[in-house]
């Protein structure tokens, strides 16, 4: 029974928790929170269980309420997005448990962040799951919608970039819908699978085209890649602290899945001008890496720092489709995994040092290991990682995204590679010698405990990213195994 | 030597124990270094350090007799596994790095406490770590494998040398993540278009590379994109400027990077792509191996006349590294299989004479607190034992017979007369002289008869704990000399290498 | 003539469309006022409604609600565009909510919703926390010093 609803299950159950939590807010104050952290944790079992389903026994199409599949919703799980589905319950999980230390004081706004948050792990595992490209429009809103609420909760500052996002983020649904419908008015149909069997048969290349130019901008804004990034930085840096993680390390990867599925799975290879839209993807993500990295490099607020490193790693994911051969498209995707443990260990750290000192400047970084030995270990191997040292999971997406440049012919791109690795160790580096070397500026502690360094609701997020970074690197060639089985025959 | 009690451990698992021992112990300093004695710290570098040796002494009789020894552990890519392997040149660096790690550990413990360092537990951490990734390196059975070790390695030097953590540590700190850094991600783009291009990574003696995979002009490309990270280490001129930087560390560290891993990795990365991925043909017949030669000839000579200027006695020794590991990269880009075995000998004999050197420079330090050549007249009446191994180990430096440099440098001079290459036995000659030129002076002003230096008065010989592994360097260094083979036939091992590189059949 | 006729006539709507569409995203990004720009951020929300509910209509059809006389699916125009619009709308209510509701917190810390009046303000406020953040680690010095 509960196995063969996994897919709905896995996106209602942080959904009932969200609708209820208010409710049990106004019982007692924690009560609600507990119910959305049990939701998501049940998400993450059941994203488990239904990820070794589809390695065992491929694919499953689950329509939902068993309306025939053409005109009914439809979920479809390949190993892609079983296996995205599993992270992004994962740091959902870790971010709801983590979250409880940055509430606010007044009840109400206390459960309301927590439903929101409740509501924004929904409308991520949705966008995940769907095989539906206008059910992916709802989810895509639903994602953003709460976004916008928790951003708009980090304080005065947050409201401002909160809105700025709304706007841009409300014109690239509005594109996003355009494309849509011009996608809907040449084929008649919704469904992702059906709709690529009706392109297929047809001649449908300029609708294509013309669909195109207006799903890069929107998918663009969506996942923050150069030059639509603007709301990106301020939005990253002044969200609700407590939910920084799932907002930057996730949030920005589900746009670029559905650009992977419109691009790949919907358009294919039929669509001749795909070469072109992928080299103008290239050329973004090429100038995004650079221009990522140089601006991260004068930044002083680690948390701004980090938002403009997002900028650069998410060009790597689009940099990956623009190559297009399954190497580079498992590279991409095994970046998005792996990046996500990164940026999302980078801001539980940041977090970390906010909840027991209160800053984020990096100036007050000095000699935080041995204060805080767990979380400078941590920052220290995600700056690795996002360097790509070896043995971390940021070595070897790019080991794969290289390969598939080299498969192409296309040196520029390992050339852009490596500069921006290079980039990014200019200002890792810079956190790692402000983290060891530069003597410790007066902080004062707020928390201490003589025992942990951090409460265990936020030791736990930071071990376990520490373990997926180096769990990621070194079994990656499973990982890819698993992606491969989804990508064989996608690439150009 | 008979490691036959040691049969429990099957012999293909050996390397990667090698490997693991002194990550664990890197671990384990890291965590518990700040909560238990510091003798127990000691304890576990040293116990770490004697297994390792057991280790790979014990692997040996097997490379000697040219056993196929691989373990292929898990995948590590797509297409490439986890591969350590035992060949004869990665052996006779493993056996120098290895005998190496328990020399200076004990040298480092007299050192750091008679210093009175702080940091110590990062310190040692990162010691055994950058021996983990030395082990690693040489035991690497393809590019991939040797490239992660090869980066850890990098990572895990920059703690040592920012050991201070003042701004000039913290300035050649950067020094040394930019050549590194730089020139390691170089390396990353090269072996992806050589994979690409052989859907290979294995060493091979002799190289997998062939022209028609990459034609001429990207050949020499590659060739300098990949040999770069390689030189870069070992500091070939132009490219050696982090090494004299990197000085500000404290003197345990300078040995470490100088004689025990981080400049031998260099060279012996070049060795690896050299003569097993390019393989002799192809890298002479893209031109690369001949520049590559000439920049080692002109580094031999520069950096011979920089030492004699410089009166900092680590900064001369500095430039002596530089000069020497010249010597290897020349004795490999030779191509001759006894200018081979010259330079993989030079490797030991380098690091057992050069270690000699940097713990006398250290020994002066701690006890006299002198830097400065000038300031050491008359020091050898009070330091007559540390000056003494100084002056063998100078000695053997320039090459004397009854040393071990002799042997080595004898082999790249045969190898070049064999290639027909007047100009650089001249060189290697030459240089002989100038090392002669620049370490000499240190000795004669030390012994210097007619002057009682009144500064020295109040000091006497070195502690034991750094007198005794220096002593045993140098001693180890001449015994090398007079009998290569003694022991862990560390001759025969690259005689060995440099035979099946040029003759597969052998 | 007639050709331009007849393509107003099939296509002007899209043209029209367009021109709404244009409008609403030319109004977001020139105009000063956030709750102007609210307000075409809604102006081109209307536009895509259009655009689907232009895609579903046909010459002849009645509205998609079934009628005595009208048995034949060819008889109604498409319903799946109005069905998938009335999402849209309510997810646009729901956007412009939000929007307004931030616009209500603005207002509350910074006293204005005028773009460039806010840009300056928030100048000041980071100046000003810099400047907190200096003084409370002068404090600190200054305590422990002592």
């Amino acid at each position: 029974m509960i196995e063969s609803n996994l897919p709905v299950l896995i996106i209602l159950s942080p959904l009932c928790a969200a609708l209820i939590c208010m409710l049990l807010t106004a019982i007692h104050r924690e009560l609600g929170r507990a119910v959305v952290v049990l939701a998501v944790l049940v998400s993450l079992v059941m994203s488990v269980m239904q990820l070794r389903l589809v390695i065992d026994g491929g694919p499953i199409h689950y329509a939902i309420g068993n309306y025939a599949v053409p005109y009914g919703i439809e979920l479809v799980i390949d190993s892609l997005n079983a296996l995205i589905i599993v992270m992004i319950s994962l740091i959902g999980f870790l971010t709801v448990l983590s979250a409880g230390n940055f509430s606010d004081r007044r009840p109400l706004v206390h459960g309301a962040a927590n439903t929101i948050l409740a509501l924004l792990i929904t409308g991520l595992l949705g966008m995940a799951s769907t095989g539906d490209v206008f059910n992916l429009y709802v989810f895509l809103e639903i994602t953003s919608l709460s976004a916008y609420c928790l951003i708009a909760l980090g304080g005065s500052r947050g409201v401002v970039s909160a809105y700025r996002y709304l706007l841009v983020g409300t014109i690239a649904a509005t594109l996003y819908l355009i494309g849509v419908a011009l996608l809907y008015g040449a084929t008649g149909t919704l469904n992702m699978g059906d709709m690529a069997e009706i392109l297929d048969k047809g001649d449908h290349d300029n609708v294509m085209l013309l669909a195109s130019c207006f799903l890069i901008p929107a998918f663009g804004i969506k996942m923050a890649l150069f030059p639509f990034h603007g709301w990106q930085p301020s939005a990253y840096t002044h969200a609700e602290p407590g939910t920084r993680p799932l907002i930057s390390g996730v949030m920005g990867k589900l746009p670029a899945l559905a650009m992977f599925r419109y691009f790949y799975c919907i358009f294919g290879t039929d669509f001749v001008y795909v070469k072109y839209m992928m080299a103008v993807l290239g050329v973004f993500s090429v100038i995004g890496m650079l221009y990522g990295s140089i601006m991260a490099m004068w930044q002083s607020d680690i948390r701004k720092m980090l938002a403009y490193s997002s900028v650069a790693q998410i060009s790597y994911i689009s940099l990956g489709f623009a190559v297009g051969t399954p190497v580079a498209l498992a590279g991409a995707f095994l970046h998005m995994l792996g990046h996500a443990f990164m940026k999302g260990g980078l801001f539980f750290c940041t977090g970390a040092v906010r909840f027991k000192y209160g800053t984020a400047d990096l100036n007050d970084f000095g000699r935080l290991y041995k204060k805080m030995p767990l979380t400078g270990g941590l920052l220290t191997l995600a700056a690795l990682s996002m360097i790509g040292i070896p043995p971390t999971a940021g070595f070897f997406s790019k080991w794969y995204l290289a390969l598939g440049a080299a498969g192409q012919h296309e040196w520029i791109y390992i050339a852009v590679l490596v500069i921006s690795s290079l980039l990014n160790a200019a200002y890792f580096f810079k956190l790692i010698e402000k983290l060891f070397i530069q003597k410790s500026s007066g902080i004062r502690e707020r928390w201490s405990s003589r025992e942990l360094e951090l409460p265990v609701t936020l030791l736990v997020p930071i071990v376990v990213c520490f373990i997926a970074i180096l769990g990621i690197g070194l079994c990656n060639a499973w990982i890819v195994d698993v992606l491969m089985m989804s990508l064989e025959g996608v690439g150009l | 030597m008979s490691f036959n009690w040691l049969s429990w451990l099957p012999l293909e698992y050996r390397p990667l124990c090698a490997v693991l021992v002194s990550l664990c112990a890197s671990g384990l300093i890291y965590v518990l270094g700040e909560h238990v004695h510091r003798n127990l710290r000691e304890g576990i570098t040293l116990s770490a350090a004697v297994i390792k040796i057991i280790l790979v002494y014990s692997l040996i009789p097997a490379a000697l007799a040219g056993n196929e020894v691989k373990l292929e552990l898990f995948r590590i890519v797509k297409g490439v596994s986890f591969a350590l392997s035992v060949d004869p040149a990665g052996m006779v660096f493993a056996c120098v790095a290895a005998t190496l790690w328990l020399l200076t550990s004990v040298y480092s413990i007299g050192y750091m406490r008679g210093h009175g360092e702080e940091n110590q537990t990062g310190y040692f951490a990162a010691f055994a770590m950058c021996l983990s990734a030395a082990t690693g390196l040489c035991f690497a059975a393809n590019l991939l494998t040797f490239f992660i070790f090869f980066e850890v390695l990098t990572v895990a030097t920059y703690p040592l040398v920012v050991h201070y953590r003042d701004d000039e540590a913290v300035a050649s700190g950067r020094k040394y993540l930019a050549y590194t850094l730089i020139s390691g991600q170089i390396f990353f783009a090269a072996i992806v278009i050589v994979y690409a291009v052989s859907g290979t990574m294995d060493f091979k003696p002799g190289g997998f590379l062939t022209a028609d995979m990459l034609p001429m002009p990207w050949a020499l490309i590659v060739f300098f994109m990949m040999v770069g990270a390689g030189i870069v280490k070992a500091g070939v001129m132009p490219l050696h400027s982090w090494l004299p930087a990197a000085m500000v560390a404290p003197t345990p560290v300078s040995a470490l990077l100088h004689a025990v891993a981080v400049v031998k990795a260099g060279a012996f990365c070049t060795l690896r792509v050299v003569l097993y991925v390019f393989g002799p043909e192809l890298a002479k017949d893209c031109g690369g191996a001949q520049l590559l030669a000439w920049m080692a000839v002109f580094t031999i000579i520069v950096s011979s006349f920089i030492a004699m200027r410089k009166t900092n006695l680590k900064a001369r020794l500095a430039f002596s590294t530089v000069g020497q590991l010249s010597y290897i990269v020349l004795g490999i880009c030779i191509l001759t299989p006894f200018s081979t075995a010259g330079a993989l000998y030079h490797i030991v004999a380098h690091a057992f004479m050069k270690i000699t050197l940097f713990m006398a420079a250290g020994a002066i330090f701690v006890t006299t607190h002198k830097k400065d050549i000038t300031e050491m007249v008359g020091l050898g009446r009070r330091m007559p034992v540390t000056m003494g191994a100084f002056a063998a180990a100078s000695i053997g430096i320039a090459g004397f017979p009854f040393f071990a440099g002799f042997v080595s440098k004898a082999n790249i001079i045969f190898g070049a007369v064999e290639a027909g290459q007047p100009l650089f036995v001249a060189t290697l000659i030459a240089s002989a002289l100038l090392a002669l030129a620049y370490l000499m002076p240190v000795v004669l002003i030390a012994f210097k008869k007619e002057v009682d230096n009144p500064d020295f008065r109040e000091f006497g010989e070195a502690n034991p704990r750094m007198l005794v592994p220096l002593v045993l360097a140098a001693v180890l260094s001449a015994v090398l000399g007079i009998a290569p083979n003694l022991g862990l036939h560390l001759f025969d091992l690259s005689l060995m290498a440099g035979n099946s590189i040029f003759d597969p059949l052998m | 003539m007639t050709m331009i006729n007849s393509f107003l006539a099939e296509k002007g709507i899209y043209l029209l469309t367009f021109i709404l569409l244009a409008l609403g995203v030319a109004g977001i990004i020139t105009c000063n006022n956030y709750m102007k720009k609210l307000i075409c951020m809604n102006i081109m929300q209307v536009a895509v409604i259009f655009l689907f509910l232009c895609l579903g209509q046909k010459r002849g059809g009645t509205i998609p609600v079934a009628l005595s006389g009208a048995a034949e699916a060819a008889e109604y125009i498409n319903p799946l565009p109005h069905g998938l619009m009335l999402t849209a709308i309510v997810v646009s209510l729901g956007t412009t909510a939000v929007g307004l509701s931030l616009l209500l917190r603005i207002k509350e810390k910074y006293g204005t919703i005028e773009e460039d009046d806010l840009l300056y303000r928030e100048k000041l406020l980071s100046m000003e926390t810099q400047r907190t953040r200096e003084k409370l680690k002068k404090q600190d010095q200054q305590s422990k010093d002592k």
